[in-house]
């Protein structure tokens, strides 16, 4: 039952676009397809996770392939939120992207498309399928991406992203065909004990490592993220920073769960990568000046908390410490919700305030809080979520993590895994901590404060349906937050199934428990006391801001984003090396002068492309063999002949 | 019933403490200085005051000191004061603790990025940067503790005082001195921030509050000092046996805060402020005391 609705959500999603294609006047049915789409397969995906496995087959005229989907416990989890990410970003189009707008069916038939093949990617039970699937989102991603291509930054990071998701591709045909000689079936199957430790099996989790860690965006394989994810439009950003990036996740998470034992070595790798990726995600989106690059650098923070907690479940489940690897998998799974869920409101919030504003600059919104209340209140909702503050759902993946880490420290008797599982603590904090630190800065100045442009003081409230979009999304995180027991059965029975050597965790409800009582205490009682003072202060006057007495208060009298964070710059400048050009004008009367900064991406501006450049210079040296003359051509054939026969004769 | 006692303790008492330090420092100094209950009379008068609000504001302005009251309560129940038993205690209530000052810490900051004045922005750069290099010295502590006590819930965590005092003694002093300094840092005391003046070059929490007025300035200064109370009655939980007794514990509570304040007060009147590119490194300096204090126990 499970699997039609699911595969009748991905038809609807697929074919959703195609009457805007046709007419411009059909935007209405796209919008009602593809919501009735995600709507269809959440339902699918539901029934998923609380009835049991369901499969659906048809053969396919591929060697080898067949249109086999299964939807077990792990499917369901990550098909649920691709369905809700896919219905609320379809409605939110509708008044975003308007038909009036260029390229309107263009972008509404990728985006039906990628949700569609998305959604197949994570119930593909056929390794064919599931590479055909991953490659038809990698390149209506592609397309999706380049909408304004007349743009220099949107063709570049189209051809960042469209590079770097084919290197993935290059290393996901090497693990299928891998995994067809170790299996000898193209079916996700278990695979024989042992494999873990022969080359096959290590070469397998390596290029897994390469494959799905490039998809996920983590570090240092992140470099097509920023720039995809800032010129894509903003409910595309939102799918793919939401449930796109998972599609990585999702390969790791099912590949480790046909281990029996998963090598130590990569379980640490897994943990030092994503304590990486956490930390240094976290500083670079602290530097960012355009708003959306700034949320896409904390899409790889929170992939880097993900792959952190799988890697404490690997990591304790070869020491056997069953419970803290259950804690492990379970804080990682439920971060994969609770990321798509604040990540596409901060998505949907944010576009709507671009769109408002006309400018993705942070330093040139502001104050639009008075204009926009709802949008501010969304994006409120998803900073504080993203922040892991209580009573929001962030806070209960990370304490699932941070408990795991802890017992590790009061578990064992002496060394083990306890020294390495400890640096999870610490590195949470900080991330957590530089997260609040980015967002108090991001909310702050956009949505408080004065306009600092004209623009944004004319800004004014999105249509309904756009914010009627990021509704599911704000219940969500409230739903999570505030009674996560509700969800520890389906979070048990998705962990059972990415790590089936674990005992079943029926503990699971009773540990998040004690959390939703808390949440909800503090719930209830932070909003009497605001009451509270709303009443006591209820006949106020109102002036300007005092501001140590300054009579004439202007706008650009407000710290800007970049001081704001230039803090946390200078402490992470090892790292982000930012560039700073401050001329100073040596004259005798004032002048003119100009300040600017920004931080390069490290590993692409500063890394990638250089070496790129030099391997390129060293290949240039190839140019002196091409130089036209027929007759040396005709010598490089004959010599070449002749080493060959001396090579086979000999 | 000790739940109720403890709120009562918590409630009545947090502005005393200010009062203690403010004592302290004035008989350093040779003053006979403001009553010991200035705070309350500072509140008394506030709460009479008329509020002029920011035409820049919207309701977040307010949100911020709404939440810097209610968090510290909240806080202030997960803390084993009263018995050897808090009123609301589960494993793995520890890191609901911290993550609940940093909840206060978000709304505090973004009301004074409402404001949208030039001194607000200043004080929230400072804060969030600080702030960031102090929670790690927080956890290693917490870390110690959990491993030292070998639970997850505060209310053990802090109340096997005498077994552990034997068995870990150098870790839990290094841990006492790592926590009091983040106890200055949170709380906005010399040498991270002077607490009296009111310019903006001295100042991180002081000028994030520049703005506030009547009924809402009077909540901003009873939820600094329910903060202070809470962070000082953490490290007198570190330091002192329980009995389980609910009276005996509330009063030895009390008279340990009050203790650390005259500490505050002497730390506050033989040291100035660092300069600003000190406090990282202060604040750094703390979490490898505190780090340190994990490898000992790790042992």
């Amino acid at each position: 039952m499970s699997a039609i609705l699911v595969i009748a959500g991905v038809a609807l999603c697929v074919i959703s676009g195609l009457p805007s294609l046709v007419t411009r006047r059909a935007s209405v049915v796209t919008t009602v397809i593809i919501v009735s789409g995600g709507v269809t397969g959440l339902i699918g995906a539901a029934f998923g996770l609380t009835w049991g496995t369901a499969g659906l087959s048809l053969p396919w005229h591929i060697p080898g392939g067949a249109l086999a989907i299964r939807v077990d416990a792990l499917s369901a989890f990550f098909l649920a939120p691709v369905f809700l990410l896919a219905g609320a970003g379809g409605l939110y189009a509708d008044r975003y992207w308007t038909a009036a707008r260029m390229r309107a069916g263009y972008v509404r038939a990728f985006f039906g498309l990628m949700a569609g093949a998305l959604a197949l990617v994570m119930c593909a039970a056929n390794t064919i399928l599931f590479l055909a699937a991953w490659e038809v989102v990698a390149v209506s991603s592609f397309f999706l991406i380049a909408t304004e291509h007349e743009q220099a930054e949107s063709r570049s990071a189209a051809w960042i992203y469209i590079t770097a998701s084919h290197v993935a591709t290059l290393a996901l045909f090497a693990i299928v065909v891998l995994l067809h000689g170790v299996t000898h079936t193209w079916e996700f199957v278990p695979l024989v004990a042992g494999t873990g430790a022969i080359p096959v099996g290590q070469a397998l989790l390596c290029l897994a490592f390469i494959a799905f860690g490039i998809k996920a965006g983590l570090m240092p394989f992140h470099i097509w993220l920023p720039g995809a994810h800032a010129a894509a439009p903003s409910h595309v950003s939102a799918v793919m920073s939401g449930v796109g990036i998972k599609m990585g996740v999702y390969g790791l998470v099912r590949l480790l769960s046909l281990f029996d034992a998963v090598p130590s070595a990569f379980g640490t790798t897994l943990l030092l990568a994503g304590i990486a990726s956490s930390i240094l995600g976290v500083a670079f989106a602290i530097a960012q000046h355009d708003l959306k690059r700034l949320l896409a650098y904390h899409s790889i923070e929170n992939i880097g908390i993900i792959v952190t907690g799988l890697g404490i479940g690997v990591v304790a489940q070869t020491h056997g410490q069953l419970l803290i690897a259950l804690l492990g998998y379970a804080g990682a799974l439920l971060h994969v919700w609770n990321h798509g869920l604040f990540k596409a409101l901060l998505f949907l919030s944010a576009g709507a305030a671009i769109h408002s504003a006309h400018t993705r600059e942070i330093d040139r919104m502001g104050g639009l809080a008075r204009r926009m209340p709802w949008t501010a209140a969304a994006f409120l909702i998803g900073a504080v979520a993203i922040t892991g503050l209580p009573p929001l759902n962030g806070f209960v993946s990370e304490w699932l993590l941070y408990v795991a880490s802890f017992t590790s420290i009061t578990g064992s008797p002496h060394g083990g895994p306890a020294l390495i599982l400890i640096l999870v603590v610490p590195a949470l904090a900080l991330t957590g901590a530089l997260a609040l630190a980015c967002f108090v800065k991001a909310f702050g100045t956009v949505f408080l404060g004065a306009p600092r442009s004209e623009a944004a003081s004319d800004a004014s409230e999105v249509p309904a349906t756009m914010r009627a979009a990021m509704v599911p999304l704000v219940l969500g995180c409230a739903a999570i937050g505030l009674v996560p027991a509700l969800f520890g059965p389906i979070l048990g029975r998705a962990v059972h199934a990415a790590a089936p050597r674990l005992p079943m965790p029926a503990t699971l409800a009773a540990l998040l428990q004690p959390i939703q009582t808390s949440a909800l205490v503090i719930a209830g009682i932070a909003i009497a006391a605001v009451l509270i003072l709303l009443a006591v202060t209820r006949r106020a006057a109102t002036a300007l801001t005092w501001d140590c007495g300054y009579a004439e208060p202007t706008a650009r009298m407000q710290y800007t984003a970049s001081s704001t964070a230039g803090g946390v710059v200078g402490l992470f400048g090892w790292a982000m090396r930012p560039v700073i050009h401050a001329p100073r004008p040596f004259t005798l009367f004032p002048s003119a002068a100009a300040f600017e900064s920004h931080v390069p991406d490290t590993v692409l501006d500063r890394a990638l492309l250089p070496a790129l450049r030099g391997v390129r210079w060293v290949l240039g040296f190839a140019r002196y063999f091409q130089h036209g003359r027929m007759q040396l051509y005709l010598l490089y054939l004959g010599v070449t002949l002749v080493a060959l026969l001396a090579w086979s004769a000999r | 019933m000790t739940a109720v006692l403890q709120l009562l303790l918590v409630v009545l008492t947090a502005p005393l403490l200010l009062g203690v330090i403010t004592r302290t420092k004035a008989f350093v100094a040779g003053r006979s200085g403001p009553p010991l209950l200035q705070a309350y009379y500072d509140l008394r008068k506030l709460l009479r005051k008329e509020t002029v609000l920011s035409s820049t504001t919207t309701w977040v302005f307010l949100a911020g000191p709404a939440v810097a009251v209610v968090v510290p309560l909240l806080a202030s129940l997960l803390l084993p004061l009263a018995g050897t038993r808090a009123p609301l205690a589960f494993t793995g209530d520890l890191i609901l603790f911290v993550y609940l000052f940093a909840l206060s810490r978000f709304f505090t900051t973004a009301a004074a990025l409402d404001t949208g004045s030039a001194f607000e922005g200043m004080g929230v750069a400072r804060e969030i940067t600080f702030a960031a290099l102090a929670e790690p010295a927080l956890f290693f502590g917490l870390l110690a503790l959990a491993r030292i006590s070998g639970s997850l819930s505060l209310s053990q965590l802090l109340t096997v005082n005498s077994t552990s005092w034997h068995k870990a003694s150098a870790a839990l002093v290094l841990i006492i001195a790592s926590w009091f300094i983040v106890l200055l840092a949170e709380n906005s005391r010399v040498p991270f921030d002077d607490p009296n003046t009111h310019l903006e070059l001295t100042m991180i929490h002081e000028v994030m509050v520049l703005d506030h007025s009547g009924p809402a300035f009077g909540l901003v200064l009873y939820g600094s000092a329910l903060k202070l109370f809470v962070f000082s009655a953490l490290i007198a939980d570190v330091a002192l046996p329980r009995t389980g007794n609910p009276l005996i514990d509330a009063a030895a509570t009390l008279c340990a805060v009050l203790v650390i304040g005259v500490v505050i007060g002497l730390v506050e009147s033989s040291m100035a402020r660092l300069r600003l590119v000190r406090v990282p490194q202060l604040l750094i300096a703390a979490s490898l005391v505190a780090g340190f204090a994990v490898v000992l126990v790790l042992r």
